[in-house]
This record gives C-alpha cells, structure tokens and sequence, in this order.
C-alpha cells in the first residue's frame, strides 16, 4: 500500500466500531457523567449566572445564546477526547490495534473505525445537550432538529483532525499542545460564548478559518428557528476539514505503523 | 503445495539490514522454528510474512496469495499469538473470544458455538465470565492461543509463545502445540528456547544479523554443526585446566569459571579430569550447543 493514497471506505470498520462499543457499554457511567456533566454545568452556570447581568446577546436570553455554542463546543470535546487519548491508548499501550490487524482488516480500516466511533460518541454528547436545551424550553423550533443533523458532522471534523495528532503522538503529554494551542482557543474564538463580532478584526478574520466558527454558525439560528443563512457553505467547510484531516491522518498512520 | 513460501527477502530500517535475503517455504502440518538471538529478525520476518510491513526486496506468498498485496484474504486462513500480549484489557475472557471472532465476520452463532470448545481447548472453561486483569500470564497466553484459533486457521505464527512463563505454564503449551500439529495444522513459531525448538520443530533455521545461518532437523543441525559430546567443567582451577584440555577436546570455549570442552570422543577429557578436583558435567551435544556455537556467546540487547 502507498502512504498516499486515498483511504480505503469499507464496512470492515464495523466490528472495530462494535469493540469500541461493547467497552463503552461497560464503562458508560463514567463516560456519560463526563460527557454530560461539564458541558451542562457551563450551561447552567455561564447562562444563568453570567446571563442574569447581561441584556440579551444577539437578540436573544444569553442562556440560549450559549446552548448553541455549547451543543457544538462539547461536542468538538467528546470527539476530541475519543480520538485522542482513547485513541491513543488503544493503538500505542493495549496495542489493540496490532490485535486487530492481525485479522483480515488493515490499518485503514482500524482508522475508519476510530474516526466513525469517535463522532458516535460525541453524537451523544451533542444530542444529551440538545435534549436539555429542549427540556429547558430554550428552543422551540422545529428546526433544531436539524442540529442532530449537524451534529455527526461536527463529530466527524473534530475525531479526524484529533487523529492527525493522536497519529504524530509519542506519548499522552503530546496532547496537551494541541489542547492549549488549538482546542481552547477554538472555544473562545468561534463564537461559542460571545458573538465572533465582539471581536478585534485581526481575531474575526482567524475564526472565520476555524471549524468551530462553521459549526456554531448553522446551529445557533437552527436552534432560535431560523434558516441559517450560508448553511451550505458552512456544511461545505465542514466536509472539508473533516475529510482533509481524515487523510491526512490515515497518511500519518500509516507512515508511523506499517514501516 | 507451501502455505508459506518467502524469497530473498529484504526490510531495511535507517541504513541497516534487518532481514537480508531470507528464503524458505513451509508445508501444510510442517513446524518450522526460527532460532535466533534478540535483534536477529525473527519477528521482522513474522510481520513480514503477515503483511503487516512493507518489504523492501523479495516476495511473500502466504496461502498462496501474494503479500502485502493480498495480505487481508491470506490472513482468513491465518492465525496469529503475538510476543506481547494485546488482550482487550476491559473484556472478559469469553468477550475476547466474540469481539475477536468478528473481527474475521464469522457468524456470531459459529463464534458462540465455538467458545466453549476453544476454553476448554485452553484450560480456562471455569474462567469465561473472568475479567483479563484476573488471569495469571499462562492464562492470558493461552486465552491468545483460543484467541488466534477463534477462525479455525490452517496456519498459525506464533511470536515466543512461552517467553516469560513458568515451566507448567510452558509445558502445558507446548503440550497443546502438539495436539494442533495432530490436527494437520502447520505452526510457525520463533523462540529462543532451544527445548522448545528440539521438542516442536521438525525442521528449524538459525537467524542471525538477518540472515538464515543454518537450517535443518535439530537432528541434523547437531551433527552438522557440533561434535557429539560436551562436557561441561567448573571450578576456580578451570583456568589453568583450559590449556590441558585445549590438546584434548576439539574446541573449547571458557565462559568466567566454565569451559565448554567438544569433543567425538570424551575419554582422555574425562581422564584428565578425574585426576582432578573439578566439578564437571558429561552431556551429549544439544541444539543450544549450536546455536551459540553459531550466534556467539557474546549478549545481545
């Protein structure tokens, strides 16, 4: 096989995917306190907290401004953290990875499999955060259902972009840069908190590039009942990303395990 | 017909040969050992012959598909116990079976079916419900023997199946190893142990700096390579004796306060000896012999 080329898609995946679950299954206390906790303390405490001295941020109760941020941000979290440590632990401490390629199914496969896991559990992740804002009656639109559509997207972009780093990882430490220089200013920039127009141009001109900025840009009109204006194009960027990151990090596997 | 056939073949890491130029072929029901100290390539090879790497020179054919580039069908056929063991650590022992068994798309009743039959193959039948963080290393090694029979393979490799276990442990592998050659199933195995090699392989190959040094039955290996005695001397004074028995034996090697003295014929060693108060010990030549006649007696880390 050449480093280079295209990923091969194939249902192999699944059984891979099917492990990822099982282990899930077993350990989903922990993994769904985690994956549900954070985003929610955020959303209560920012939102009714910081909102209670705000007036309205973008036309709206600051609560629900942020809840849409919020869906997006834990989501890019939880599939973040999938594709990166338990990614990582997978392939380079429990070499599950060398297990599995052992049997009729190659790295690209395993690969897949990481990236579609990945965006499956941050899907339940986004989903526990939209079945909240509902619960709270801060969306009442039936356009927000299309977030849940949105959502795996969202998913896919950040597990692969995560498995360029997991790819070029050396150890757990290695994730911390890309935490702080990538993950952290991605929240602050994209307009999960405040609106990207709060910011200097010099910023505004960065967010539009970042992923994120694409992501809450068609779930937070979804969520208020609107049509979100540009909603292809955004869509589009988003396709890119993750289809970009996911070859560049299938390359970057395979020049790492198959040497 | 070979289940596996290798040719000159070649893996070159940062400048250095790992595998320069190997070649040989294994028939179905076959046990062929690959000898070698730590570094020589044995488990490069294994990868290799998997297609889980890119050769650099030569050709692998395993189930008479050609590899890497028909590597995922070969490997239906094909199992495997690696060095390190890569249990799934969060499952059970029973799951490690299921999870593995799809991994090959068996149907999921034929994997249940078979469990029961692969745990009691491997002596953990009271165990299935068991955690893997329970398991004592013979354990584990062998739930990755049911694991690699999960497919019913006809060829299995096997990466230092005992390395690291105590000689129960052992000794109840190998004695499973047997009863799978019985079955028609042709082994692959690397090892150091050279017991291992002269109970199992009915032929094996030394591999050393990447190359095949010898190969053969260890039968033959032994009376190719190594005078049929050995007579093993130790002692403070074995210095000094060394030179006496260097006119005696065929080749002596000293080793801090042991020498290794080979010869065809023992007496005059022996005579020598017993005018002596040195402790000694009178054994016929073994593979072990061999293999550091031929490897060299020097570590290899």
């Amino acid at each position: 096989m050449k480093a280079y080329a295209l990923p091969s898609m194939s249902l192999r995946f699944v059984p891979v995917w099917r492990r990822n679950l099982l282990v899930w299954r077993k350990l989903a206390g922990a993994s769904i306190l985690g994956n549900l906790a954070d985003p929610l303390i955020y959303v209560l405490g920012l939102g009714y907290g910081l909102g209670s001295m705000l007036p309205q941020v973008g036309g709206v109760p600051y609560i629900a401004f942020l809840a849409a941020g919020m869906v997006c941000s834990s989501t890019m979290n939880a599939a973040t953290f999938e594709a990166m440590y338990s990614a990582f632990s997978r392939m380079h401490v429990q070499r599950t990875w060398d297990a599995i390629m052992n049997a009729p199914l190659d790295l690209d496969d395993v690969v897949l499999a990481e990236l579609a896991w990945a965006a499956s559990k941050s899907v339940l992740s986004g989903a526990a955060i939209l079945a909240v804002v509902w619960l709270l009656g801060l969306s009442h639109s039936l356009l927000s259902l299309w977030v849940l559509a949105l959502v795996p997207l969202v998913g896919l972009v950040f597990g692969a972009l995560a498995l360029v780093v997991t790819a070029m990882a050396r150890s757990y430490d290695f994730f911390t840069y890309y935490f702080t220089l990538v993950i952290t200013p991605m929240n602050l920039l994209c307009g999960v908190f405040f609106p990207v127009e709060q910011l200097p141009a010099a910023f505004q001109a960065i967010a539009a590039f970042l992923p994120l900025t694409h992501a809450v840009a068609i779930a937070r009109p979804l969520l208020l009942g609107q049509i979100p204006p540009d909603a292809v194009l955004h869509a589009l960027v988003l396709l890119a990303y993750a289809a970009a990151g996911f070859y560049a990090a299938t390359v970057l596997f395979r020049r790492r395990l198959l040497k | 017909m070979a289940v596996l056939a290798v040719s000159k073949l070649r893996k070159v890491y940062g400048g250095e040969e790992v595998v320069a130029g190997v070649s040989f072929a294994i028939a179905p029901g076959e046990c062929f050992g690959l000898l070698g100290p730590n570094g020589a390539g044995k488990t490069t090879t294994l990868r290799l012959c998997l297609g889980l790497i890119e050769p650099d020179g030569g050709s692998v054919e395993l189930m008479q598909r050609p590899v890497p580039g028909e590597a995922r069908p070969a490997r239906v056929r094909v199992g495997v116990v690696p060095q390190m063991d890569n249990l799934d650590p969060d499952f059970t022992v029973e799951e490690n079976l299921l999870v593995y068994g799809r991994y090959f798309k068996i149907p999921e009743r034929s994997i249940r079916e078979r469990i029961p039959r692969l745990l009691e193959f491997a002596g953990l039948a009271a165990r299935a419900a068991s955690s893997i963080q329970t398991l004592s290393g013979g354990m584990k090694r062998r739930l990755t023997l049911a694991r690699a029979l999960i497919n019913d393979p006809d060829l299995i490799f096997m990466d230092e199946p005992t390395t690291g276990l105590d000689p129960q442990a052992r000794h109840l592998i190998w004695e499973r190893l047997k009863q799978l050659l019985a079955q028609g199933k042709t082994i692959v195995l690397t090892t150091h142990f050279m017991e291992e090699a002269e109970r199992l392989c009915a032929r094996l190959a030394i591999m050393d700096r990447g190359r095949f040094i010898t190969e053969g039955s260890p039968r033959e290996l032994i009376a190719r390579h190594i005078e049929p005695h050995v007579v093993e001397v130790h002692g403070d004074e074995v210095v000094e004796w060394t030179d006496e028995a260097r006119g005696l034996a065929t080749r002596v090697e000293r080793s801090g306060d042991t020498a290794f003295c080979y010869a065809a014929d023992p007496a005059q060693l022996l005579a020598s000896l017993s005018r002596r108060a040195l402790r000694y010990l009178h054994r016929p030549a073994d593979l072990e012999d061999v293999f550091l006649k031929l490897t060299g007696r020097e570590l290899r880390d």
